[in-house]
């Protein structure tokens, strides 16, 4: 594992810089009515840690970084379920007579 | 599971966020975009699960459940208008999990495969120290701007000498402790990075004023997506790394947007000190002025005889919870065939978007709120400007006062329409601290009251 640490830091590295630049631009193509239901849903989608959390949960035993990672766990779930719920109201308001569209 | 499938169900996870934030380009695209991201986060929680080190169900289903519920509950019973405190203290969870998953990641390094207690590689102990830091500043900044914007903390700045001094020197303590941890990896150090970047994180957002809380916000979005990047380099997950980066650069240019909504840096915002100071001194100037004052027969007599009416909303409508009764209005104003629009400034409200989405709530029809750049031009050609709520966002000195605070933002020229009706509880100044000089022209009439109270007076009156 530590032999390869340097190649895996790279790969990551490589992943993280085009994400940024997808990310870049897909935020730019949100439209500024929607910056609200963005905040909601990148507030969710960021609890993916949830991934971390759980590996930690995972092993039987009571090691401390079990406890961490149950913790971990539940702060996740509650971004999780509440980003998605509240953007998901947020969404459903901007349904409501849906006429032709305008906006650019 | 092995671990290229491993991998390509993150891949797969990954491509769903992607798609979820690509969804809100277009409010019609949109839910199918949440949809996306439900799915993509479904995957990568069961994908986990299916990890052979992954035995303890009943206690992870628990935690979920609980977390879960806890959260449906709050995101169900929220009010739209409490939005902006909401999200910080989500915020807030973000960052402190991601202590959590760091802490955890330290103390069973064997658990992620980055070596054993006492030796983990140097690579993995700088980037979860990088984590663990970004993720207690977001969450104590977070827990502040919350306090702030629910109102238990004062929304004023609070500044004090050598302020930046001591952030400067808190920032290199963080970084020799850093240092520390990678020679040493002691518990001890690990957690005292967690404390003084929980206390770095209270004092970066303390001499923040409430004018600047959308930037806050979108700021500390953009922290805990940093924050995920970082346990994600820790865990060699390219998921984490993925999208804690598209959530980093989403609150990167959210922040961008909203400085640029206020004509300042994003510098600027995070050295602090905004709102506030200027209350004293310049509210005396126009103290002796006559401002003209009417009702809401006189309001509904001017705009059943315009052809256009712009409808200018700011945080105040929220506070007032008018905006229903403001729909209505607009809707019997519609009928007897008048053109009646919304405009919203990019920092009206306390986050991004907040404004649209209470209108939403109140059923007024997206195509009809327009941004900015989309009407600004259209108000010389308009007769009744009506802003309720709002008043920074209006303020003809931003563009002609350069000593003002609010001197270079881009306003609202509801001053070119040919009559300004003005809803406002009193001539207090509002969230800059700056006098409105639009209160004194000859073409506004103030309407003072309670906002939701004036709109109903003004809907019995069109009836």
């Amino acid at each position: 594992m530590e032999a390869h640490s340097s190649e895996i830091f790279v790969i990551g590295l490589t992943v993280f810089f085009l994400a940024c630049i997808i990310g870049y631009y897909v935020v730019w193509s949100v439209t500024p009515a929607l910056h609200s239901p963005l905040m909601g849903v990148t507030n969710a989608i960021s609890s993916v840690i949830i991934v971390g959390a759980i590996l930690a949960a995972g092993p039987l035993g009571h090691e401390t970084s079990k406890i961490f990672g149950i913790i971990g766990v539940v702060l996740a779930s509650i971004n999780i379920f509440g980003g998605f719920i509240v953007t998901y109201r947020m969404l459903s308001m901007f349904k409501k007579k849906p006429k032709k569209e305008k906006k650019a | 599971m092995s671990a290229n499938m491993v991998a390509v169900l993150y891949l797969a996870s990954a491509l769903l966020f992607i798609f979820a934030l690509r969804g809100l380009s277009h409010p019609e695209s949109s839910r199918l975009g949440n949809i996306f991201g439900i799915i993509g986060m479904i995957i990568a929680i069961i994908t986990t699960l299916m990890f052979k080190s992954v035995l303890s169900y009943v206690e992870i289903g628990a935690a979920i459940i609980i977390g879960g519920a806890i959260g449906t509950f709050i995101a169900l019973r929220i009010e739209m208008t409490a939005l902006p405190q909401l999200v910080a203290a989500f915020h807030s969870l973000v960052g402190i999990a991601a202590v959590f998953v760091a802490a955890a990641a330290f103390y069973d390094p064997a658990s992620f495969g980055i070596g054993n207690i006492g030796s983990i590689g140097t690579s993995s102990l700088i980037e979860m120290s990088i984590g663990t830091f970004i993720g207690a500043i977001t969450f104590s900044g977070s827990v502040l701007a919350f306090g702030k914007l629910q109102g238990t903390v004062s929304g004023k700045p609070i500044v004090f000498k050598f302020q930046h001094t001591i952030n400067a020197l808190i920032l290199i303590g963080i970084v020799g402790l850093i240092i520390m941890f990678v020679l040493d990896q002691s518990p001890t150090i690990f957690w005292t990075i967690v404390a003084v970047s929980i206390i770095l994180g209270f004092l970066v957002v303390i001499p923040i004023g409430g004018a600047d809380m959308p930037v806050v916000v979108s700021m500390l979005n953009s922290y805990s997506g940093w924050a995920a990047c970082g346990i994600g380099f820790t865990l060699s997950n390219n998921l984490l790394i993925i999208t804690g980066a598209l959530v980093g650069a989403s609150g990167a240019i959210l922040s961008y947007i909203m400085s640029k909504g206020m004509n300042r840096s994003i510098i600027s915002v995070v050295l602090g000190g905004f709102g506030g100071e200027q209350a004293v001194n310049s509210t005396s100037d126009n103290s002796d002025k006559i401002v003209k004052q009417g009702n809401a027969e006189d309001a509904a007599y001017i705009m059943k005889n315009a052809d256009s009416v712009i409808i200018v909303p700011g945080y105040g409508m929220a506070v007032a919870q008018a905006q229903h009764a403001l729909r209505e209005m607009g809707d019997i104003l519609k009928k007897a065939g008048i053109n009646v629009r919304y405009a919203i400034h990019p920092v009206a409200g306390r986050m991004p978007g907040h404004m649209n989405v209470l209108l939403a709530e109140a059923n007024v029809p997206y195509e009809e709120v327009l941004e900015l750049d989309e009407i600004n031009h259209d108000f010389p050609m308009t007769e009744v400007s009506f802003v309720i709520g709002a008043n920074d966002v209006t303020n003809p000195a931003a563009k002609t006062d350069e000593t003002s605070p609010i001197y270079g933002m881009p306003i609202l020229d509801v001053e070119k329409s040919q009559t300004v009706l003005f809803i406002k509880r009193s001539m207090a100044t509002g969230y800059s601290g700056v006098d409105n000089e639009l209160f004194y022209r000859d073409n506004t009439t103030m309407l003072f009251g309670d906002a939701k109270k004036m709109c109903e007076d003004i809907v019995k009156s069109l009836n």
